[in-house]
């Protein structure tokens, strides 16, 4: 009997134990896994796997100047986190900045930016934040009020990309590193099939665009969950607790497309997730496996002929929209063919226009997809 | 893929029956408030679920779909003895229909013209019945029957045939060894395949036809990327498909499944009840993402198909000309040249699904063949020659030796033959260098 009970207690203890250090107590299961592990090794387990990816992708040098994109969100304030923890444990030898982009969303953007310098005094890093307003001379309330709530996204998804560029240049990054992880990736895969962008398509999926550009973009989050970084942004939470007493990330969705967060793809990806965790990443490696067949006509990169940045046309979508906006046209460079062929009487460009967004129910959590 | 056979497709092609028929109930009594005229021939009264087309211009509508992809793709030719697979679905209904249409005015210009130089192509009809994997009682062969024998003249043989007696182990015992239900669901979708090409092969048919719409096309293409089949998803989404010893073809690739439904309710054609299966896999979950997408935009479907069509196909994917040489030069289909520099290497397919190995695959399977050497056992040989998803959601996880045996003892012969078959090709290629 007293053997029984013996047994029925080392069976609930070793049930219990961290299948990897087989010491302490787990405390959560691992998404990507299905692993039960404790805090503590599931801290080095996860900053492991991105030094690993780091390596074996070669995504920095020693002695690159290295921009991160800082939104103020749980993605880019981990990756803050985990960049200059390895950067100093691996002695990567980067010069590392945080980036801000102020779309000039009064009550969010002003208050995620309070986020960012609060990571700037934490981690030691130098903070360079652009606005809208100083690069474009429109603030997102201003473009907001010239088109109404829809197509919003489009105006502030295409400036923001840009205007990250313009920010490293500013303060001559050799790179821009963002937050996306595996579940926007896998998001932004399925989103390019739904829309028929087979350019984006076959490029969403590379950990590092624009490589031959002058400021190339990584990703170093490409195989974490989204639910891994949840985990990772407590323990940061917990560990400024005691300095700050508040959370120390900002988590609230942008005001202008409260509906595009939770979009139809990301439902389904989240739904996916339940069913089978390894899901995000099949999506990813579908997305790297996709050939595109040689009968495809790909847009070629070129520079937009009034501001020098990187454009597929002979003016860039931003520049488009810009003198959309200056000119008293806002949906200038939004719309169908037919509004293109009565605008086209009013301008001597010609100007190849995309198709509408079908509402927001395709939207991501980032607006319109820039990858 | 079998033709609407698999068990989301049956529950969301029920769901769409019963919501089209009341759907375009309430629409007859809305009719005659306010009439449109069809947008083609301006004549009859145009219907909602029509393109704004009258009935007569949308069954045209959807036939010169059907003939298009048939006749641009050298789908079938006049010495062609041709497999309909039916499943009761309305989109191989629709498919079993055009291809009687075709038959039959082929037959009529046969009769009239004085050369008589070919013959007209033939048609059978097969129906994979499958009680005893399902394990309910099934009323549907007298309906087949019936539905089979009204499409002629020309009379068409009839193959029913149960997909137990196809494979002699016991499928019931290999399929609930799966124990994922995507994994389920999947290889339920193989055996069928087998099954037809079986039956296809056996009776000397040339070219199996699988109803497969535009909307099943879109389910398979998100489904695949779902799985990381990224690699072999073109594969599957072409019109034409020679991996098999009879070709399959897909001629109402371009038709919407709303659209052929609508078409069995106006022509009043008879389907079957389809099982209605609970959907808790993945392809489920995919289903009702897709129709959730159609609600909002209803050409997503096929934005999502001519996404995939972008994507390079494989060597399979289209008839040799060869095929052709006995047919005379005015009847002979005209081929495009692809100019591929790349070299014509022949695919690695999986044995279970046939989908082609990737090259990161390949080598991880190589790799691990030949640490074993020579001392691998076939079990072991064959879970090798399988993709990443098969391994995943199919074969058992190799912690319990005992399930791996049992699993790859009640498989069918021609799937274990496929891996056989090319280790002996690549025993023949080694004593030949």
């Amino acid at each position: 009997m007293e053997t029984i009970q013996a047994l029925e207690k080392v069976k609930r203890t070793t049930a219990r134990v961290c299948s990897l250090c087989n010491q302490r107590k787990a405390a959560l299961k691992r998404p990507k896994t299905l692993e039960q592990i404790c805090i503590e090794c599931f801290y080095n387990v996860f900053e492991d796997e991105i030094h690993r990816v780091i390596i074996e992708n070669n995504l920095f040098k020693p002695g690159e100047r290295v921009a991160i994109g800082a939104s103020g969100g749980k993605d880019s304030t981990v990756l803050a986190y985990v960049l200059s923890e390895l950067n100093r444990r691996h002695n990567y030898g980067l010069d590392l900045f945080l980036l801000s982009v102020d779309e000039g969303i009064t009550g969010y953007r002003d208050d995620s930016l309070e986020t960012v310098k609060r990571n700037e005094l934490q981690y030691g890093l130098p903070l360079k934040i652009v606005s809208y307003k100083e690069l474009y001379g429109w603030t997102m309330d201003e473009i907001v009020k010239a088109i109404g709530l829809k197509n919003n996204c489009t105006f502030c998804g295409v400036f923001r990309r840009q205007a990250l560029d313009r920010g490293a240049a500013l303060i001559q990054a050799d790179k821009i590193v963002t937050g996306h992880n595996a579940d926007d990736i896998a998001e932004t895969v399925l989103l390019n099939i739904l829309r028929g962008d087979i350019a984006r398509l076959s490029r969403c999926t590379d950990i590092t665009t624009g490589e031959n550009g002058p400021i190339p973009r990584c990703k170093p989050f490409k195989y974490a969950y989204e639910k891994e970084i949840e985990v990772k942004t407590k323990s940061l939470t917990l560990s400024t607790y005691a300095y700050f007493k508040k959370l120390d990330y900002f988590s609230t969705e942008c005001i202008y497309s409260p509906n595009a967060y939770r979009g139809f793809a990301r439902e389904f990806i989240k739904d996916l997730e339940r069913i089978r965790p390894s899901a995000i990443l099949d999506i990813i490696r579908s997305g790297e496996n996709f050939r595109i067949s040689t009968t495809t006509r790909m847009p070629e990169q070129g520079t937009c002929q009034r501001c020098g940045y990187i454009s597929s046309q002979k003016l860039c979508k931003a520049c488009v929209l810009l003198d959309g906006l200056n000119r008293g046209l806002p949906k200038l460079g939004i719309g169908r063919k037919k509004e293109c062929t009565r605008e086209n009487s009013n301008n001597q460009e010609q100007i190849k226009r995309n198709p509408e967004n079908k509402g927001p129910s395709l939207h991501s959590k980032h607006g319109n997809i820039e990858f | 893929m079998a033709s609407c056979g698999s068990a989301c497709g049956s529950n969301c092609v029920a769901k769409v029956i019963e919501g089209e028929g009341e759907r375009l109930k309430r629409l007859s009594l809305d009719e005659e408030s306010s009439v449109r005229r069809c947008t083609k021939c301006g004549e009859e009264e145009a219907r909602k679920d029509c393109n704004g087309l009258c009935a007569g211009c949308f069954r045209a509508y959807l036939y010169g779909k059907f003939k298009l992809a048939v006749t641009s793709n050298a789908m079938i030719s006049p010495t062609d003895k041709v497999l309909v697979a039916f499943s009761g679905g309305p989109s191989s209904r629709v498919a079993l229909e055009f291809i009687h249409e075709m038959q039959s005015k082929a037959l009529i210009s046969w009769d009239a013209s004085n050369s008589q130089a070919l013959p007209v192509f033939t048609v059978g009809v097969v129906f994979i019945e499958e009680c005893a994997i399902s394990g309910k009682p099934s009323d549907q062969v007298g309906q087949i029957r019936s539905i089979v024998s009204s499409l002629s003249p020309p009379s068409k043989d009839l193959h029913i045939v149960p997909i137990e007696n196809v494979f002699p182990s016991d499928l019931r015992k290999l399929v609930n060894s799966i124990n994922d239900a995507t994994g389920r669901e999947d290889f339920l979708r193989h055996l069928r395949m087998l099954s037809l090409q079986k039956v296809a092969f056996e009776h000397g048919y040339s070219k199996l036809v699988l109803g497969l719409s535009a909307s099943a096309m879109a389910r398979h293409v998100i489904s695949a990327t779902v799985k990381g089949q990224g690699y072999s998803l073109p594969a599957d989404v072409q019109y034409v498909d020679t991996r098999w010893k009879v070709p399959v073809v897909l001629p109402i690739r371009d038709c919407l499944e709303h659209e052929l439904v609508t078409l069995c309710y106006l022509e009043s054609l008879k389907n079957v009840q389809v099982l209605d299966n609970p959907c808790t896999s993945i392809n489920g979950l995919v289903s009702s993402f897709i129709a959730r997408l159609r609600e909002d935009n209803p050409s997503r479907e096929h934005t999502i198909l001519r996404t995939a069509g972008k994507l390079k196909p494989f060597n399979f994917n289209k008839f040799s000309s060869n095929q052709y040489e006995f047919v005379p030069s005015r009847l002979r289909p005209k081929f495009q040249v692809v100019e591929n520099g790349e070299p014509n290497s022949p695919e690695v397919l999986c044995p279970i699904c046939t989908s082609p190995l990737s090259a990161t695959e390949l080598a991880s399977r190589t790799c691990a063949r030949q640490m074993k050497g020579l001392n691998i056992k076939e079990v072991e040989a064959f879970f090798l020659s399988c993709c990443e998803s098969c391994h995943f959601q199919i074969l058992p996880k190799e912690e319990t030796n005992i399930s791996c045996e049992g699993f790859f003892e009640l498989l069918p012969k021609p799937m274990v033959k496929r891996s056989l078959l090319r280790d002996e090709i690549k025993d023949y290629l080694l004593d030949y260098s």
